[in-house]
């Protein structure tokens, strides 16, 4: 591997390991409230939203969580394993397809 | 800046899905034609880094809380083309896996993100840089510079999706379906919370890695060099 990815890939480590600090942010995401938070703010929820936000159940971790786990531990662990599955997937799916693709 | 399911309706998802289909295709096109071995594996990072960096949340005062995506790095580094399909694969695992972002919203994320954010920061970056050296701090400033503008555009971008839904989708008695909130509102609430806080990140994060990449192999900075002297060569051949 040549030295300078093998550097990055290093960088790419060590950002997956303090990845957790990104949980101390605890605020909301303009734009990305639940429906529980919309309620809060307008005092009712826009019916479309309400039935197209349940369009999609079948996230295994959904918010990068196991469900049912509310312990920091358990949110660490998880946060760094959504890091290593997001990494592996993302970095093969390229890999694989960018080596039969690429010319010299 | 990941629009989730719900918040815009189906003639926006759906046009953004008729938008986004045929640049993801030109975009792997493009790949097939330019990718060389040797940026295999900076594209395998590319998507990587982009799916690490949008988890490191940052809060702002206002609590409100968001994230740089990285992409303007990849759009400098590797090309716009290959920031589409880099950064698009993130933003594709990070909704059907984590549910962050919605299914029915990946195109006009993908668009937001993956599209506007590499184009603008690649060709920011270009026009600044002009043809000053490779190792020059006139490219790492335009580095930077890519970075803040590009995202805080995405944002706008993003902002103006969000708040075109209340003149689009309303009950009879104008109770808007979707993004409740109008353009007045979303524009300025995205623009601002990124030009004054997750753009700055993102500049830095940009510059950061230009000047690592600058120090340590610049051969890596030649998108869009090395490919037209090729073919000037080979039209002179």
């Amino acid at each position: 591997m040549e030295k300078s990815i093998k550097n990055m890939v290093i960088g790419l480590l060590i950002l997956m390991v303090l990845v957790p600090l990104g949980l101390i942010a605890t605020g909301e995401t303009y734009g990305e409230w639940g429906n529980e938070e919309i309620q809060e703010k307008l005092g009712y929820v826009p019916t479309g939203l309400e039935d197209l936000s349940s369009f999609w159940q079948n996230a295994p971790l959904p918010d990068y969580a196991f469900g049912g786990d509310e312990s920091t531990q358990g949110a660490v662990i998880a946060y760094i394993l959504s890091a290593v599955i997001g990494v592996v997937l993302g970095g093969g799916i390229l890999y694989f397809f960018g080596k039969r693709i690429a010319k010299n | 800046m990941h629009i989730p399911d719900g918040y815009i309706g189906p003639y926006t998802y759906i046009a953004m899905w008729i938008i986004m289909i045929p640049i993801w295709l030109y975009a792997g096109q493009r790949l097939s034609k330019e990718l060389r071995t040797r940026q295999v594996p900076l594209l395998a990072l590319a998507a990587a880094f982009s799916f690490v960096i949008m988890m490191f949340n940052v809060p702002i005062p206002g609590g409100s809380c968001g994230h740089a995506v990285g992409g303007a790095i990849i759009g400098i580094v590797l090309g716009p083309w290959a920031g589409v399909i880099s950064i698009s694969v993130a933003l594709i695992l990070q909704a059907l896996i984590f549910g962050d972002g919605g299914v029915t919203t990946i195109a006009a994320n993908c668009f937001n993100m993956a599209v506007v954010m590499p184009f603008t920061a690649y060709y920011i970056y270009k026009a600044i840089s002009g043809n000053s050296e490779i190792g020059s701090s006139k490219r790492v400033a335009a580095s930077a510079i890519a970075g803040y503008v590009s995202l805080t555009l995405a944002a706008g971008v993003t902002g103006f999706m969000l708040g075109i839904q209340p003149l689009l989708y309303h009950d009879a008695n104008g109770v808007p379906l979707y993004m409740p909130y109008s353009l007045g509102v979303t524009v300025p609430a995205m623009v601002l919370e990124h030009a004054f806080g997750f753009s700055i990140i993102e500049a830095i994060v940009t510059a950061l890695i230009f000047v690592y990449i600058q120090k340590t192999d610049p051969t890596l900075l030649m998108y869009g060099r090395s490919a037209s002297k090729k073919s000037a060569k080979g039209a002179a051949a």
